[in-house]
Protein backbone atom coordinates (compact mmCIF):
# COMPACT_ATOMS: atom_id res chain seq x y z
CA UNK A 1 0.00 0.00 0.00
CA UNK A 2 1.16 3.60 -0.46
CA UNK A 3 1.40 5.96 2.36
CA UNK A 4 0.23 8.99 0.24
CA UNK A 5 -1.49 9.40 -2.98
CA UNK A 6 -1.78 12.03 -4.96
CA UNK A 7 -3.58 12.96 -7.95
CA UNK A 8 -3.29 16.26 -10.00
CA UNK A 9 -3.30 18.50 -6.76
CA UNK A 10 -4.54 22.17 -7.65
CA UNK A 11 -3.94 24.64 -5.35
CA UNK A 12 -3.39 28.73 -5.68
CA UNK A 13 -3.32 31.62 -3.57
CA UNK A 14 -5.56 34.66 -5.68
CA UNK A 15 -3.77 34.47 -9.03
CA UNK A 16 -0.75 32.42 -7.58
CA UNK A 17 -0.80 29.12 -9.46
CA UNK A 18 1.40 27.26 -6.86
CA UNK A 19 0.20 23.75 -7.53
CA UNK A 20 -1.03 22.98 -10.80
CA UNK A 21 -1.25 18.92 -10.75
CA UNK A 22 0.75 17.15 -8.80
CA UNK A 23 0.77 13.78 -8.81
CA UNK A 24 2.73 11.90 -6.39
CA UNK A 25 2.93 7.77 -4.84
CA UNK A 26 5.07 7.16 -1.43
CA UNK A 27 5.69 3.67 -0.63
CA UNK A 28 4.84 2.76 2.88
CA UNK A 29 7.68 2.73 4.91
CA UNK A 30 9.99 4.63 3.00
CA UNK A 31 11.94 7.72 3.43
CA UNK A 32 10.64 9.99 0.52
CA UNK A 33 12.22 13.54 -0.33
CA UNK A 34 10.19 16.17 -1.90
CA UNK A 35 13.37 18.74 -3.21
CA UNK A 36 12.07 22.39 -4.49
CA UNK A 37 13.93 25.90 -4.14
CA UNK A 38 11.94 28.57 -2.06
CA UNK A 39 8.52 29.19 -2.79
CA UNK A 40 8.35 26.30 -4.95
CA UNK A 41 5.56 24.88 -2.39
CA UNK A 42 6.72 22.50 -0.66
CA UNK A 43 5.39 23.64 2.43
CA UNK A 44 1.60 24.38 0.57
CA UNK A 45 1.55 20.28 -0.37
CA UNK A 46 2.75 19.26 2.91
CA UNK A 47 -0.36 21.76 4.79
CA UNK A 48 -2.77 20.08 2.30
CA UNK A 49 -1.39 16.19 3.34
CA UNK A 50 -2.31 17.29 7.22
CA UNK A 51 -5.77 18.74 6.06
CA UNK A 52 -4.58 22.21 7.25
CA UNK A 53 -5.00 23.65 3.97
CA UNK A 54 -7.79 22.42 1.44
CA UNK A 55 -7.07 21.77 -2.39
CA UNK A 56 -8.91 23.62 -4.78
CA UNK A 57 -8.83 20.37 -6.66
CA UNK A 58 -7.63 16.90 -7.39
CA UNK A 59 -7.55 13.88 -4.69
CA UNK A 60 -5.64 13.55 -2.05
CA UNK A 61 -5.08 10.17 -0.31
CA UNK A 62 -3.15 9.25 3.72
CA UNK A 63 -2.87 5.96 4.49
CA UNK A 64 -5.57 5.13 2.72
CA UNK A 65 -7.86 7.98 3.68
CA UNK A 66 -9.36 11.11 1.69
CA UNK A 67 -8.02 13.93 3.30
CA UNK A 68 -10.96 16.13 2.02
CA UNK A 69 -13.67 13.72 2.68
CA UNK A 70 -11.95 11.85 5.86
CA UNK A 71 -9.65 14.80 7.76
CA UNK A 72 -10.40 13.13 11.26
CA UNK A 73 -8.82 9.83 10.03
CA UNK A 74 -6.28 11.48 8.97
CA UNK A 75 -5.07 13.82 11.20
CA UNK A 76 -4.94 10.18 13.48
CA UNK A 77 -2.89 8.94 11.03
CA UNK A 78 -0.07 11.48 10.42
CA UNK A 79 2.15 13.53 12.40
CA UNK A 80 3.62 16.79 11.50
CA UNK A 81 7.09 18.56 12.13
CA UNK A 82 6.11 22.35 10.31
CA UNK A 83 9.00 24.36 8.71
CA UNK A 84 9.27 26.83 11.96
CA UNK A 85 9.45 25.07 15.46
CA UNK A 86 6.07 24.40 16.96
CA UNK A 87 6.92 24.66 20.97
CA UNK A 88 5.43 25.94 24.24
CA UNK A 89 8.33 28.05 25.09
CA UNK A 90 6.99 28.60 28.80
CA UNK A 91 6.89 24.37 29.29
CA UNK A 92 9.91 22.42 29.93
CA UNK A 93 10.96 20.25 27.02
CA UNK A 94 9.37 16.30 29.16
CA UNK A 95 6.03 18.78 29.64
CA UNK A 96 5.75 19.46 26.26
CA UNK A 97 6.19 15.91 25.41
CA UNK A 98 3.76 14.63 28.10
CA UNK A 99 1.41 17.57 27.09
CA UNK A 100 1.14 15.62 23.39
CA UNK A 101 1.16 12.18 24.46
CA UNK A 102 -1.81 12.86 26.54
CA UNK A 103 -3.52 14.80 23.80
CA UNK A 104 -3.29 11.69 22.06
CA UNK A 105 -4.78 9.66 24.39
CA UNK A 106 -1.80 7.42 25.05
CA UNK A 107 -1.41 6.32 28.65
CA UNK A 108 1.88 6.54 30.16
CA UNK A 109 2.92 9.82 28.96
CA UNK A 110 5.76 10.49 31.33
CA UNK A 111 7.54 7.68 30.03
CA UNK A 112 6.75 7.90 26.22
CA UNK A 113 8.71 11.71 27.02
CA UNK A 114 11.60 9.83 29.02
CA UNK A 115 11.98 7.62 26.13
CA UNK A 116 11.91 10.31 23.16
CA UNK A 117 14.43 12.77 25.52
CA UNK A 118 16.94 9.87 25.38
CA UNK A 119 16.84 9.48 21.73
CA UNK A 120 17.02 13.01 21.10
CA UNK A 121 20.01 13.86 23.51
CA UNK A 122 17.43 16.22 25.73
CA UNK A 123 17.13 14.12 29.20
CA UNK A 124 19.88 16.67 30.50
CA UNK A 125 17.86 19.50 28.86
CA UNK A 126 14.41 17.85 29.88
CA UNK A 127 13.68 19.38 33.40
CA UNK A 128 14.77 23.14 31.67
CA UNK A 129 11.95 25.84 30.56
CA UNK A 130 12.14 25.51 26.42
CA UNK A 131 12.67 29.01 26.09
CA UNK A 132 16.38 28.87 27.48
CA UNK A 133 16.70 25.61 24.85
CA UNK A 134 19.21 26.87 21.57
CA UNK A 135 17.69 26.92 18.17
CA UNK A 136 19.02 22.93 17.42
CA UNK A 137 17.26 21.53 20.80
CA UNK A 138 13.82 23.32 20.17
CA UNK A 139 14.09 21.25 17.02
CA UNK A 140 15.42 18.43 18.15
CA UNK A 141 12.14 18.29 20.53
CA UNK A 142 10.27 19.76 17.84
CA UNK A 143 10.77 16.96 16.22
CA UNK A 144 10.36 14.47 18.97
CA UNK A 145 7.03 15.97 19.67
CA UNK A 146 5.58 14.65 16.24
CA UNK A 147 6.94 11.21 17.12
CA UNK A 148 4.90 11.08 19.78
CA UNK A 149 1.93 7.91 19.55
CA UNK A 150 4.07 5.91 16.99
CA UNK A 151 1.98 7.67 13.54
CA UNK A 152 2.13 5.74 10.14
CA UNK A 153 3.49 8.55 8.37
CA UNK A 154 5.83 11.39 9.51
CA UNK A 155 5.96 14.47 8.10
CA UNK A 156 8.78 16.97 8.20
CA UNK A 157 9.04 19.95 6.71
CA UNK A 158 12.73 21.14 6.44
CA UNK A 159 13.53 18.77 9.64
CA UNK A 160 17.73 20.11 9.39
CA UNK A 161 17.43 24.38 8.09
CA UNK A 162 19.19 26.26 10.80
CA UNK A 163 20.88 23.05 12.28
CA UNK A 164 24.94 22.62 12.71
CA UNK A 165 26.22 20.18 11.21
CA UNK A 166 26.34 17.69 14.09
CA UNK A 167 22.34 17.98 15.29
CA UNK A 168 22.18 17.62 11.55
CA UNK A 169 23.77 14.15 11.14
CA UNK A 170 21.92 13.33 14.73
CA UNK A 171 18.55 14.01 13.49
CA UNK A 172 19.36 11.94 9.87
CA UNK A 173 19.58 9.34 12.33
CA UNK A 174 16.73 9.86 14.00
CA UNK A 175 14.89 9.54 10.68
CA UNK A 176 16.55 6.75 9.63
CA UNK A 177 15.88 4.87 12.92
CA UNK A 178 11.88 5.76 12.46
CA UNK A 179 12.16 4.59 8.50
CA UNK A 180 13.71 1.31 9.88
CA UNK A 181 10.82 0.66 12.60
CA UNK A 182 8.76 0.98 9.59
CA UNK A 183 7.47 4.57 9.67
CA UNK A 184 6.89 6.09 6.54
CA UNK A 185 8.72 9.61 6.36
CA UNK A 186 7.70 12.50 3.93
CA UNK A 187 10.73 15.19 4.42
CA UNK A 188 11.14 18.20 2.55
CA UNK A 189 14.29 20.13 1.79
CA UNK A 190 16.56 22.91 -0.45
CA UNK A 191 20.13 20.46 0.30
CA UNK A 192 20.71 17.99 -1.78
CA UNK A 193 23.08 15.96 0.28
CA UNK A 194 20.04 15.55 2.53
CA UNK A 195 17.85 13.90 -0.11
CA UNK A 196 20.82 12.06 -1.34
CA UNK A 197 21.97 10.81 2.10
CA UNK A 198 18.35 10.22 3.44
CA UNK A 199 15.81 9.37 1.08
CA UNK A 200 14.61 5.49 -0.89
CA UNK A 201 12.48 8.21 -3.37
CA UNK A 202 12.90 11.52 -4.63
CA UNK A 203 10.83 14.14 -6.29
CA UNK A 204 11.53 17.40 -7.52
CA UNK A 205 8.61 19.96 -7.55
CA UNK A 206 9.34 22.92 -9.59
CA UNK A 207 6.61 25.64 -11.23
CA UNK A 208 3.78 23.72 -9.58
CA UNK A 209 4.45 20.13 -10.70
CA UNK A 210 6.81 17.26 -10.02
CA UNK A 211 9.20 17.55 -13.02
CA UNK A 212 11.45 14.90 -11.64
CA UNK A 213 10.98 11.57 -9.53
CA UNK A 214 12.68 8.37 -8.85
CA UNK A 215 15.22 6.78 -6.92
CA UNK A 216 18.75 8.39 -6.71
CA UNK A 217 19.62 6.30 -9.14
CA UNK A 218 17.49 6.57 -11.44
CA UNK A 219 17.58 9.88 -11.08
CA UNK A 220 21.70 9.67 -11.75
CA UNK A 221 20.89 8.19 -14.95
CA UNK A 222 19.36 11.47 -16.45
CA UNK A 223 23.04 12.92 -16.22
CA UNK A 224 25.57 12.56 -19.05
CA UNK A 225 27.90 9.56 -17.79
CA UNK A 226 30.30 10.30 -15.81
CA UNK A 227 34.21 11.27 -16.96
CA UNK A 228 37.11 9.71 -15.03
CA UNK A 229 39.04 12.44 -13.35
CA UNK A 230 42.07 12.95 -11.94
CA UNK A 231 41.81 14.61 -8.27
CA UNK A 232 43.13 13.80 -4.98
CA UNK A 233 40.14 14.23 -2.74
CA UNK A 234 40.93 16.86 -0.24
CA UNK A 235 38.49 16.93 2.94
CA UNK A 236 35.64 18.71 2.81
CA UNK A 237 34.96 21.65 5.02
CA UNK A 238 32.12 19.38 6.75
CA UNK A 239 34.96 16.82 7.53
CA UNK A 240 36.89 19.49 8.52
CA UNK A 241 34.58 21.29 11.00
CA UNK A 242 33.36 17.80 12.10
CA UNK A 243 36.32 16.49 13.21
CA UNK A 244 37.08 19.87 15.49
CA UNK A 245 33.77 20.30 16.95
CA UNK A 246 33.04 16.58 17.41
CA UNK A 247 35.95 14.10 18.26
CA UNK A 248 32.63 12.07 20.17
CA UNK A 249 30.43 12.33 17.09
CA UNK A 250 30.90 8.80 15.64
CA UNK A 251 30.30 7.23 19.53
CA UNK A 252 27.25 9.29 20.24
CA UNK A 253 25.60 8.23 17.02
CA UNK A 254 26.62 4.51 17.46
CA UNK A 255 25.35 5.34 21.30
CA UNK A 256 21.95 6.19 19.44
CA UNK A 257 20.79 3.18 17.46
CA UNK B 1 -19.29 18.92 23.06
CA UNK B 2 -17.95 15.31 22.95
CA UNK B 3 -16.57 13.74 25.95
CA UNK B 4 -12.61 13.86 24.34
CA UNK B 5 -13.09 17.53 23.41
CA UNK B 6 -14.11 17.58 27.10
CA UNK B 7 -11.02 15.68 28.40
CA UNK B 8 -8.63 17.76 25.51
CA UNK B 9 -10.00 21.32 26.82
CA UNK B 10 -8.99 20.19 30.46
CA UNK B 11 -5.54 19.28 29.42
CA UNK B 12 -4.92 22.50 27.44
CA UNK B 13 -6.54 24.45 30.06
CA UNK B 14 -4.45 22.79 32.70
CA UNK B 15 -1.42 24.01 30.04
CA UNK B 16 -2.29 27.68 30.20
CA UNK B 17 -2.83 27.36 33.59
CA UNK B 18 0.87 26.42 34.32
CA UNK B 19 1.67 29.00 32.28
CA UNK B 20 0.33 31.98 34.74
CA UNK B 21 1.48 29.80 37.98
CA UNK B 22 5.10 30.70 35.85
CA UNK B 23 4.40 33.95 35.96
CA UNK B 24 2.16 34.95 38.85
CA UNK B 25 3.06 38.20 38.33
CA UNK B 26 0.54 39.13 35.91
CA UNK B 27 -1.91 38.03 38.14
CA UNK B 28 -0.28 41.22 40.10
CA UNK B 29 -0.33 43.41 37.41
CA UNK B 30 -3.34 42.75 36.52
CA UNK B 31 -4.77 43.79 40.32
CA UNK B 32 -2.16 46.86 40.85
CA UNK B 33 -3.68 49.13 38.42
CA UNK B 34 -7.26 48.75 39.73
CA UNK B 35 -5.84 49.15 43.35
CA UNK B 36 -3.98 52.48 42.49
CA UNK B 37 -6.90 53.87 40.86
CA UNK B 38 -8.79 52.92 43.96
CA UNK B 39 -6.37 54.60 46.56
CA UNK B 40 -6.20 57.48 44.62
CA UNK B 41 -9.98 57.65 44.53
CA UNK B 42 -11.08 56.85 47.62
CA UNK B 43 -8.24 58.58 49.48
CA UNK B 44 -7.67 61.86 47.21
CA UNK B 45 -10.43 62.40 45.27
CA UNK B 46 -12.97 60.80 47.73
CA UNK B 47 -13.36 63.74 49.83
CA UNK B 48 -15.03 66.04 46.96
CA UNK B 49 -16.73 63.10 45.54
CA UNK B 50 -18.42 62.64 48.48
CA UNK B 51 -21.91 62.46 47.28
CA UNK B 52 -23.87 59.10 48.32
CA UNK B 53 -24.78 59.70 52.04
CA UNK B 54 -23.19 57.84 54.81
CA UNK B 55 -22.08 55.27 53.18
CA UNK B 56 -18.18 55.53 52.75
CA UNK B 57 -16.98 56.17 49.29
CA UNK B 58 -15.42 52.86 48.25
CA UNK B 59 -18.73 51.46 48.83
CA UNK B 60 -19.82 53.19 46.02
CA UNK B 61 -16.55 52.76 43.66
CA UNK B 62 -15.45 49.14 44.47
CA UNK B 63 -18.00 47.80 41.30
CA UNK B 64 -16.04 50.07 38.58
CA UNK B 65 -12.65 48.85 39.44
CA UNK B 66 -14.19 45.26 39.67
CA UNK B 67 -14.75 45.89 36.00
CA UNK B 68 -11.45 47.36 35.09
CA UNK B 69 -9.83 44.83 37.34
CA UNK B 70 -11.26 42.42 34.57
CA UNK B 71 -10.55 44.51 31.66
CA UNK B 72 -7.26 45.07 32.35
CA UNK B 73 -6.69 40.95 33.21
CA UNK B 74 -8.22 39.85 29.62
CA UNK B 75 -5.77 42.10 27.85
CA UNK B 76 -3.66 38.81 28.42
CA UNK B 77 -5.12 35.99 26.84
CA UNK B 78 -4.97 37.75 23.71
CA UNK B 79 -1.65 38.27 24.45
CA UNK B 80 -1.18 34.88 25.27
CA UNK B 81 -3.49 33.48 22.29
CA UNK B 82 -1.55 35.43 19.72
CA UNK B 83 1.90 34.15 21.21
CA UNK B 84 0.13 30.36 20.49
CA UNK B 85 -0.30 31.07 16.97
CA UNK B 86 2.91 33.02 16.22
CA UNK B 87 5.29 30.25 18.60
CA UNK B 88 3.20 27.77 15.75
CA UNK B 89 1.55 26.04 19.01
CA UNK B 90 -1.36 25.80 17.31
CA UNK B 91 -0.48 25.31 13.72
CA UNK B 92 0.32 22.33 15.32
CA UNK B 93 -2.35 21.17 17.28
CA UNK B 94 -4.35 21.86 14.02
CA UNK B 95 -2.20 18.93 12.42
CA UNK B 96 -3.40 16.59 15.45
CA UNK B 97 -6.70 14.67 16.04
CA UNK B 98 -8.33 16.48 18.58
CA UNK B 99 -11.23 19.26 18.79
CA UNK B 100 -10.39 22.57 17.11
CA UNK B 101 -11.77 24.96 19.52
CA UNK B 102 -11.14 23.39 22.59
CA UNK B 103 -7.21 25.56 22.91
CA UNK B 104 -9.99 28.29 22.60
CA UNK B 105 -11.61 27.14 25.46
CA UNK B 106 -8.50 26.23 27.25
CA UNK B 107 -7.53 30.09 27.11
CA UNK B 108 -10.94 31.29 28.07
CA UNK B 109 -11.37 29.06 31.38
CA UNK B 110 -7.85 29.96 31.85
CA UNK B 111 -8.76 33.68 31.94
CA UNK B 112 -11.38 33.01 33.91
CA UNK B 113 -9.53 31.53 37.00
CA UNK B 114 -6.78 34.05 36.62
CA UNK B 115 -9.19 36.78 36.58
CA UNK B 116 -10.70 35.64 39.87
CA UNK B 117 -7.19 35.46 41.79
CA UNK B 118 -6.82 39.59 40.51
CA UNK B 119 -10.75 40.24 41.78
CA UNK B 120 -10.37 38.76 44.93
CA UNK B 121 -7.47 40.72 45.46
CA UNK B 122 -9.02 44.06 44.36
CA UNK B 123 -11.60 43.02 47.08
CA UNK B 124 -9.20 42.11 49.85
CA UNK B 125 -7.41 45.50 49.39
CA UNK B 126 -11.12 47.55 48.90
CA UNK B 127 -11.85 45.98 52.76
CA UNK B 128 -8.88 47.42 54.21
CA UNK B 129 -9.91 50.78 52.65
CA UNK B 130 -12.85 50.35 54.53
CA UNK B 131 -15.07 48.59 52.17
CA UNK B 132 -18.26 46.89 54.12
CA UNK B 133 -20.74 44.95 52.72
CA UNK B 134 -24.83 44.00 54.05
CA UNK B 135 -24.93 41.40 51.47
CA UNK B 136 -26.04 37.87 52.29
CA UNK B 137 -24.34 34.92 51.26
CA UNK B 138 -26.59 34.69 47.82
CA UNK B 139 -26.13 38.39 46.80
CA UNK B 140 -21.84 37.50 47.35
CA UNK B 141 -23.07 34.28 45.07
CA UNK B 142 -24.94 36.54 42.52
CA UNK B 143 -22.45 39.36 42.39
CA UNK B 144 -19.78 36.45 41.64
CA UNK B 145 -21.89 35.16 38.85
CA UNK B 146 -22.13 38.42 37.42
CA UNK B 147 -18.63 39.06 37.15
CA UNK B 148 -18.13 35.68 35.70
CA UNK B 149 -20.26 36.64 33.27
CA UNK B 150 -18.42 39.61 32.32
CA UNK B 151 -14.98 37.87 32.19
CA UNK B 152 -16.36 35.45 30.56
CA UNK B 153 -17.64 37.72 27.50
CA UNK B 154 -14.66 40.32 27.71
CA UNK B 155 -12.53 37.21 27.32
CA UNK B 156 -13.98 36.01 23.90
CA UNK B 157 -13.35 39.80 23.05
CA UNK B 158 -10.42 39.45 23.94
CA UNK B 159 -10.41 35.68 21.55
CA UNK B 160 -11.24 38.09 18.68
CA UNK B 161 -8.61 40.90 19.18
CA UNK B 162 -5.65 37.90 19.76
CA UNK B 163 -6.60 36.20 17.01
CA UNK B 164 -7.03 39.42 14.13
CA UNK B 165 -4.01 40.96 15.63
CA UNK B 166 -1.06 41.69 13.56
CA UNK B 167 1.47 42.10 16.63
CA UNK B 168 2.12 41.32 20.23
CA UNK B 169 1.03 45.35 21.03
CA UNK B 170 -2.10 45.28 18.90
CA UNK B 171 -2.74 41.96 20.77
CA UNK B 172 -3.84 43.71 23.91
CA UNK B 173 -4.33 47.33 22.59
CA UNK B 174 -8.14 46.53 22.12
CA UNK B 175 -8.51 46.43 26.19
CA UNK B 176 -7.54 50.35 26.89
CA UNK B 177 -11.20 51.56 25.74
CA UNK B 178 -12.83 48.58 28.10
CA UNK B 179 -11.16 49.98 30.90
CA UNK B 180 -11.79 53.84 30.05
CA UNK B 181 -15.82 52.76 29.33
CA UNK B 182 -16.22 53.21 33.17
CA UNK B 183 -15.19 56.56 33.28
CA UNK B 184 -18.36 57.32 31.31
CA UNK B 185 -20.28 55.52 33.07
CA UNK B 186 -22.37 55.71 37.00
CA UNK B 187 -18.83 53.69 38.11
CA UNK B 188 -17.03 57.02 39.83
CA UNK B 189 -19.84 59.46 39.99
CA UNK B 190 -23.38 59.80 39.36
CA UNK B 191 -24.77 59.84 35.69
CA UNK B 192 -27.14 62.92 36.93
CA UNK B 193 -23.96 64.96 37.12
CA UNK B 194 -22.60 64.48 33.40
CA UNK B 195 -24.23 67.18 30.62
CA UNK B 196 -26.84 65.89 28.92
CA UNK B 197 -25.24 63.88 25.76
CA UNK B 198 -22.87 62.33 28.16
CA UNK B 199 -25.32 60.87 30.77
CA UNK B 200 -27.48 60.00 28.19
CA UNK B 201 -24.48 57.72 26.36
CA UNK B 202 -23.16 56.77 29.70
CA UNK B 203 -27.24 55.39 30.95
CA UNK B 204 -27.30 53.80 28.41
CA UNK B 205 -24.23 51.33 28.02
CA UNK B 206 -23.25 48.22 29.52
CA UNK B 207 -21.20 49.37 32.13
CA UNK B 208 -23.53 51.40 34.12
CA UNK B 209 -26.39 48.66 34.37
CA UNK B 210 -23.90 45.55 35.63
CA UNK B 211 -22.08 48.64 38.01
CA UNK B 212 -25.53 49.49 39.57
CA UNK B 213 -26.69 45.71 40.02
CA UNK B 214 -23.64 44.85 41.66
CA UNK B 215 -23.49 48.14 44.20
CA UNK B 216 -27.20 47.34 44.97
CA UNK B 217 -26.57 43.70 45.15
CA UNK B 218 -22.93 44.66 48.33
CA UNK B 219 -25.47 46.97 49.62
CA UNK B 220 -27.96 43.95 50.43
CA UNK B 221 -30.77 45.54 48.53
CA UNK B 222 -32.15 43.74 45.51
CA UNK B 223 -30.71 44.56 42.19
CA UNK B 224 -33.83 45.47 40.24
CA UNK B 225 -34.00 45.71 36.58
CA UNK B 226 -30.40 46.76 35.97
CA UNK B 227 -29.01 42.76 36.64
CA UNK B 228 -31.37 41.82 33.64
CA UNK B 229 -30.26 44.87 31.22
CA UNK B 230 -27.02 43.89 32.67
CA UNK B 231 -27.07 40.21 31.39
CA UNK B 232 -29.17 40.99 28.43
CA UNK B 233 -25.86 43.04 27.38
CA UNK B 234 -23.27 40.48 28.71
CA UNK B 235 -24.87 37.77 27.08
CA UNK B 236 -25.50 39.27 23.84
CA UNK B 237 -21.73 40.86 23.50
CA UNK B 238 -20.47 37.09 24.44
CA UNK B 239 -23.08 35.38 21.32
CA UNK B 240 -21.47 38.04 19.03
CA UNK B 241 -17.71 37.70 20.27
CA UNK B 242 -17.76 34.05 20.27
CA UNK B 243 -19.12 33.56 16.90
CA UNK B 244 -17.27 36.01 15.42
CA UNK B 245 -13.93 34.17 17.16
CA UNK B 246 -14.41 30.93 15.81
CA UNK B 247 -15.20 32.55 11.97
CA UNK B 248 -11.75 34.04 12.62
CA UNK B 249 -10.13 31.18 13.70
CA UNK B 250 -11.18 28.68 11.29
CA UNK B 251 -9.90 31.79 8.57
CA UNK B 252 -6.75 31.83 10.11
CA UNK B 253 -5.89 28.05 10.36
CA UNK B 254 -7.34 27.90 6.97
CA UNK B 255 -9.92 25.08 7.44
N1 LIG C 1 -1.59 31.69 2.71
C1 LIG C 1 -0.98 32.15 1.59
N2 LIG C 1 -1.47 33.19 0.93
C2 LIG C 1 -0.88 33.65 -0.20
N3 LIG C 1 0.21 33.10 -0.74
C3 LIG C 1 0.75 32.04 -0.13
C4 LIG C 1 0.19 31.50 1.07
N4 LIG C 1 0.93 30.44 1.46
C5 LIG C 1 1.92 30.33 0.53
N5 LIG C 1 1.82 31.28 -0.41
C6 LIG C 1 2.71 31.43 -1.59
O1 LIG C 1 2.77 30.20 -2.24
C7 LIG C 1 4.08 29.95 -2.73
C8 LIG C 1 4.56 28.61 -2.21
O2 LIG C 1 4.77 28.71 -0.81
P1 LIG C 1 5.32 27.50 0.05
O3 LIG C 1 5.41 27.99 1.44
O4 LIG C 1 4.50 26.29 -0.21
O5 LIG C 1 6.77 27.30 -0.57
P2 LIG C 1 7.96 26.36 -0.06
O6 LIG C 1 8.31 25.46 -1.19
O7 LIG C 1 7.60 25.73 1.22
O8 LIG C 1 9.11 27.43 0.14
P3 LIG C 1 10.28 27.48 1.25
O9 LIG C 1 11.37 26.62 0.75
O10 LIG C 1 10.70 28.93 1.23
O11 LIG C 1 9.71 27.07 2.53
C9 LIG C 1 4.93 31.13 -2.28
O12 LIG C 1 5.05 32.02 -3.37
C10 LIG C 1 4.12 31.77 -1.19
O13 LIG C 1 4.33 33.15 -1.15
MG1 LIG D 1 8.28 25.79 3.08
Amino acid sequence: MNAVEVHSLHKSFNDLDVLRGVDLSIPSGSIYALLGSNGAGKTTLVKILSTVLKPDSGKAMVNGFNVSAEPAQVRASLSVTGQFAATDAVLTGRENLELIARLRKLPHAGKIADGLLERFNLTDAAARKVSTYSGGMRRRLDIAMSLVGDPLLVILDEPTTGLDPQARIQTWQSIKDLAAAGTTVLLTTQYLDEAEQLADRIAILHEGTIIQEGTLAELRTLMPAPRVEQVVRQATLEDIFLSLVSPSANVEEGAQS
Amino acid sequence: MSIAALQETRILTGRSLRHILRSPDTIITTAVTPIAMMLLFVFVFGGALQSTGSEPYVNYLLPGILLITIASGVAYTSYRLFLDLSDGLIPRLQTMPISRSSILWGHVLTSLAANAASLLIVVAVAFLCGFRSHASFLAWLAVAGILAVTTLSLTWIAVVAGLSAKSVDGASAFSYPLIFLPFISSAFVPTQSMPGPVAWFAQNQPVTAIVDSIRSLLDGQSAGGSIWIALAWLVGLMGVAWVLSLVIYRKKIGA
